[in-house]
């Protein structure tokens, strides 16, 4: 049986644990832009946040996977269930990149802009709705695609603590040796990260200024 | 609220001090007056702080030591955002939003107090026409334009809300010398209908003498001397006087003679 008739006689179980892969890597980002973009506003407006928000980001980055799923199983409320575990701990590792990506985006605003903003009386927050951040933004969005990407490649180890996902056929096939398990699990995660990646992408670009 | 007579300044220096944020002193004991209607021209050689003092007056920098007044009010004691709104800034970039159209440009400040569509859009062609722009360009992005329509954008964006005074930071300084000469003849007769208080500051002293009711003169934070153009040409000041000698043959030539 090759790979191809694999795929079509377990359609339905691939699409079920690919819809779930996609709800992991769905909620942690939005989690994380909902909380990294305003972290990444305020370290680029002051400068004092800067250096700890970025550090903290920074060193949650380094844990490794397993060992960070390990820290958190035991914190009661999350540890009761794996997907709110895994979600967690992607939203953790994709903060660095939306932060870092957010201050970025607003520090690379033309000075001159700003000046002129300030300068005719726009307040802080016009000054952040209708200038800063609409200019920011496609460095934003690459920062989030960059997250999405590493998300969606994080989130098949989220299987090794039961939380599903495609990781699942992975950690399966791993245990069982079948090469077509392996693969059920990777060519559909490497789709998903690759189409992100240029949706995103294209999104990017047309929102770039000029 | 204090009471303010016709002949009080709408702009007033008192004993300003500004120091960098490194704590060295810039401005020192600067005091000046600008009166309604003049245009008060900034002449200075590059770091002598001409930025800075203009910046100073709508509070994009606070004084460290005496007061700004600007219509008798201490600028320390206003609303920030409705002094600012009061006064059009012309900046040295031009800091047009690239985001945004021209008019959107324009239209921003009135667009934010609240103005109607149909207003804001007659106001945007009324000012284009002003400053010498076809109505076309109104939905052109920046990065359309060139240099010189830029500027002008940028001086029809800084009219747009009607203010009384306008602040204008080297507005011609990066264009071509035909093109700059275009420009301050527009800038002359658009100054005699509208009739604003201006600040204006350049390091080309033909401009000023060109633009000025009065030049004030800066050098390394001080304000050397006050004069109209006609007493500037023939001042004592030694550093006027350099900088008579440094411009060379028949500067009396282009001395402003619109204003009063
Ligand atoms: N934020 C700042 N930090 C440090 N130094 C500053 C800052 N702003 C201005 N300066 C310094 O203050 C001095 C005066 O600056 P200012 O911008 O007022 O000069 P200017 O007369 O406008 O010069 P130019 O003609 O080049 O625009 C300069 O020496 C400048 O380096
Ligand atoms: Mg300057």
């Amino acid at each position: 049986m090759n790979v191809f008739h694999f795929f079509l006689q377990n359609h339905e179980q691939i699409l079920e644990l690919t819809l779930e892969h996609l709800w992991l890597v769905g909620i942690s980002t939005l989690l994380a832009v909902m909380i990294g973009i305003p972290l990444g506003i305020l370290s680029a407006h002051w400068p004092a946040w800067n250096k700890p928000v970025l550090g903290a980001a920074n060193i949650i980055q380094t844990i490794p996977s397993l060992a960070l799923f390990g820290f958190l199983l035991p914190v009661p409320w999350l540890g009761d269930r794996a997907d709110r575990l895994a979600i967690l701990a992607l939203t953790l590792y994709a903060l660095l990149p939306v932060i870092r990506n957010t201050y970025t985006g607003i520090r690379g605003v033309d000075p001159a802009v700003v000046e002129a903003g300030r300068g005719m009386g726009l307040t802080g927050s016009q000054l952040l709705f209708q200038v800063e951040l609409p200019l920011a933004l496609s460095v934003i969005l690459s920062g989030v695609r960059v997250a999405v990407v590493v998300s969606v490649g994080l989130a098949t180890i989220a299987a090794a603590i039961g939380a599903g996902g495609l990781g699942e056929f992975i950690f399966r096939g791993l245990a069982m040796v079948n090469n077509q398990l392996i693969l059920a699990g990777a060519i559909p995660a490497a789709v998903l990260a690759l189409s992100a990646d240029f949706g995103l992408g294209w999104l990017e670009r047309r929102l770039r200024p000029q | 609220m204090e009471r303010t007579p016709a002949t009080s300044p709408v702009i007033e220096f008192r004993e300003v001090a500004y120091a960098l944020p490194n704590g060295e002193p810039l401005l020192q004991g600067l005091n000046l007056e600008v009166q309604r209607g003049e245009t008060l021209v900034l002449l200075g050689r590059s770091g002598s702080g001409k930025t800075t003092t203009l910046k100073l007056i709508n509070r994009l920098l606070t004084p460290g030591g005496g007061e700004v007044r600007v219509n008798g009010t201490p600028t320390a004691e206003s609303d920030v955002i409705r002094l600012r709104r009061s006064i059009g800034y012309v900046i040295q970039d031009v800091g047009l939003f690239p985001h945004f159209t021209v008019e959107r440009n324009i239209g921003l400040i009135p667009r934010i107090e609240g103005w109607n569509a149909e207003r804001i859009h007659r106001r945007v062609e009324e000012l284009l026409q002003m400053v010498g722009l076809e109505a076309q360009l109104a939905s052109r992005y920046p990065h359309q334009l060139s240099g010189g329509q830029r500027q002008r954008v940028g001086v029809a964006r800084a009219l747009a809300a009607d203010p009384a005074i306008l602040l204008m930071d080297e507005p011609f300084g990066a264009l071509d010398a035909l093109t700059r000469d275009q420009l301050q003849r527009e800038f002359l007769s658009l100054q005699q209908r509208l009739n604003k208080t201006v600040v204006f500051v350049t390091h080309d002293l033909r401009e000023a003498l060109r633009l000025a009711s009065r030049i004030a003169l800066m050098e390394a934070g001080k304000l050397v001397t006050v004069l109209p153009p006609e007493d500037f040409l023939r001042s004592s000041d030694p550093l006027a006087a350099a900088y008579v000698r440094a411009f060379g043959e028949g500067p009396a030539s282009v001395v402003n003679r619109g204003a009063s």
